[in-house]
């Protein structure tokens, strides 16, 4: 196979001081895949996936990204406006906490269209248009566009956060546990939703969460963390059906089952 | 001056300010100038006058400021409220240089909240009392941020302000300190003028704005591009109350509405003391 990987990412490494963030961590995302990180708290997965959206510099390593124009290009040695400027076209960054994804005191409306003015759309009718259809697609009343996202629920905030983001059309999306905080029938409704947008869009997409059902779900691809180490990767269902490693193991049997 | 006042005057320099500390205000006014509507950081100084009554703008004047010049003050579009009393009294006592009210008389214009009627020419500054500097403070409060922002050219920001008025009212209601860009680069605050005024920031004379308390200091030179920022379908609208003025009977000037009784009396005047004057003066000679 011969395709270009939209992200190849090579011998990742970040410390904190002596402390290590994540270490030596490489793999390729080929275009309309999936891939989940998992791995309790702290095993660097929220550090890994900070470090890949730019929003941390890694110590050591590289992250090619295939872009629209140019092809692959490492985006650690890109200027600062390229970068921000892949941040908020080609990229997506879905925040655990939609507060830190939504401006608390923008309206609706106003949150999914802010990147389309980003990138020059001038025309207010069309912004409209626009927020309207993707409230729509995330499954949020019309009616409720022009008021604050602090009078939603917890699970309508995240919708909007995600029609805020991929308004712009991105190829990769990072998510960084979209479902925690959520109660469970919400999060099933939100997986649902994610998962058609996902396959429609054909959208790339690295997933981190300690939530084994959210990947079994939504990734092709496992990517298993601890201690900021990669210790075991494969398709979803072989690492959670077989799991190889002792740690995956241990994670994939603490699963309560009901 | 009393003799006594003039002796007091001796121990300060020429229009207050010590030679260093003009020359470091001047290298900025260089700046902003070479680089329109980029906000230039200087060591503001405290001025003998609270913060928010143009300490900003009393330190650019002082720094351009030479002998020969002549001074109007604007506070609010008049030539006599406290402020401009104050600050032409000032400049008088430590400068010793002329005062006017007359628009077309002056070689230096400081205001506040208004660019005058009667359009400038190449002989004229106009200097602005600037309250805030930065036009997106209130989107986004980080300093570091904003200016990051600048330096990128993200102004998406600005539109989103935008975007919530015509989604909130169905029109931008931005009246006063309503944003512009600068010859295709900067977004700048034009200082809180009504944007009726916003059209006369393209101009013959040199406009230096000054934020004492903020300690930032940017300029328009003469002939810059300065444009409004809007929608396509939303264009920018310079509005004014639409009447005419009560005293001069001027239908172009932008009024001020004056409350005259407490029975829901009220009358529009010019802003623009200066012009509504003069537009009277020559009405009587006519007659």
């Amino acid at each position: 196979m011969s395709v270009t990987p939209l992200l190849d990412v090579q011998h990742l490494t970040k410390r904190y001081g002596t402390r290590i963030g994540c270490s030596d961590v490489s793999f390729k995302l080929y275009p309309g895949e999936v891939m989940g990180v998992v791995g309790e708290s702290g095993s660097g997965k929220s550090t890994l996936l900070n470090c890949l959206a730019g929003h941390l510099p890694p110590d050591e390593g590289r992250i090619l990204f295939d872009t629209r124009t140019e092809g692959p290009r490492d985006t650690l040695t890109m200027s600062e406006p390229e970068r921000r400027m892949l941040g908020r076209t080609d990229w997506a960054f879905v925040h655990q906490n939609p507060r830190d994804g939504l401006r608390m005191r923008v309206s609706a409306g106003g949150n999914v269209g802010e990147r389309l003015m980003a990138v020059g759309a001038r025309h207010y009718g069309n912004i409209r248009n626009a927020a309207e259809d993707w409230l729509e697609r995330v499954e949020i009343d019309t009616d409720r566009m022009d008021d604050r996202p602090a009078q939603f629920s917890g699970g309508m905030q995240q919708r909007l956060q995600i029609a805020r983001n991929l308004v712009s059309g991105p190829r990769l999306v990072f998510m960084d546990e979209p479902t925690g905080g959520l109660d469970v029938s919400v999060q099933a409704r939100l997986l649902d939703l994610l998962r058609g947008l996902v396959r429609k869009m054909g959208l790339s997409a690295i997933i981190v969460t300690h939530d084994l059902a959210v990947v079994r779900l939504l990734a092709d691809r496992l990517m298993v963390m601890k201690s900021g180490d990669v210790v075991e990767t494969g398709l979803t269902d072989q690492v959670l059906d077989d799991p190889q490693h002792a740690y995956t193991q241990l994670l994939v049997s603490s699963v309560l089952q009901v | 001056m009393t003799a006594q006042a003039a002796a007091a005057m001796d121990d300060y320099n020429f229009a207050y300010l010590d030679e260093q500390t003009k020359r470091m205000i001047r290298r900025a006014i260089l700046k902003g100038l070479a680089v329109p509507g980029y906000q230039v950081p200087f060591a503001s100084r405290e001025m003998p006058m609270p913060y928010g009554w143009g300490t900003g703008g009393v330190q650019v004047s002082a720094a351009v400021m030479t002998p020969d010049d002549t001074i109007k003050v604007i506070d609010q579009g008049a030539d006599d409220t406290t402020n401009a009393v104050s600050i032409r009294k000032f400049f008088e006592r430590t400068a010793d240089i002329d005062v006017t009210e007359r628009t077309s008389e002056a070689t230096i214009i400081q205001t506040r909240h208004r660019i005058p009627e009667e359009l400038l020419n190449e002989d004229q500054i106009l200097v602005y009392q600037v309250p805030i500097p930065e036009p997106m403070r209130f989107i986004e409060p980080r300093e570091t941020e904003t200016r990051k922002m600048h330096a990128l050219e993200e102004y998406g920001l600005m539109h989103v302000r935008l975007y919530e008025n015509i989604a909130k009212h169905g029109a931008i209601t931005t009246a006063y300190a309503y944003p512009v860009k600068v010859e295709d680069r900067y977004v700048m605050d034009p200082s809180p003028i009504p944007k009726f005024d916003n059209p006369k920031l393209e101009s013959e004379a040199i406009q230096i704005f000054g934020a004492g308390r903020e300690q930032r200091i940017y300029a328009v030179p003469p002939y810059t591009k300065v444009v409004s920022l809007d929608f396509d379908d939303y264009p920018f609208d310079p509005s004014k109350a639409n009447h005419p003025c009560a005293l001069c009977g001027s239908v172009t000037s932008y009024l001020d509405e004056v409350i005259v009784d407490d029975k829901g009396g009220r009358m529009f005047v010019c802003s623009d003391t200066d012009y509504c004057a003069s537009r009277i003066r020559r009405q009587e000679q006519a007659a």
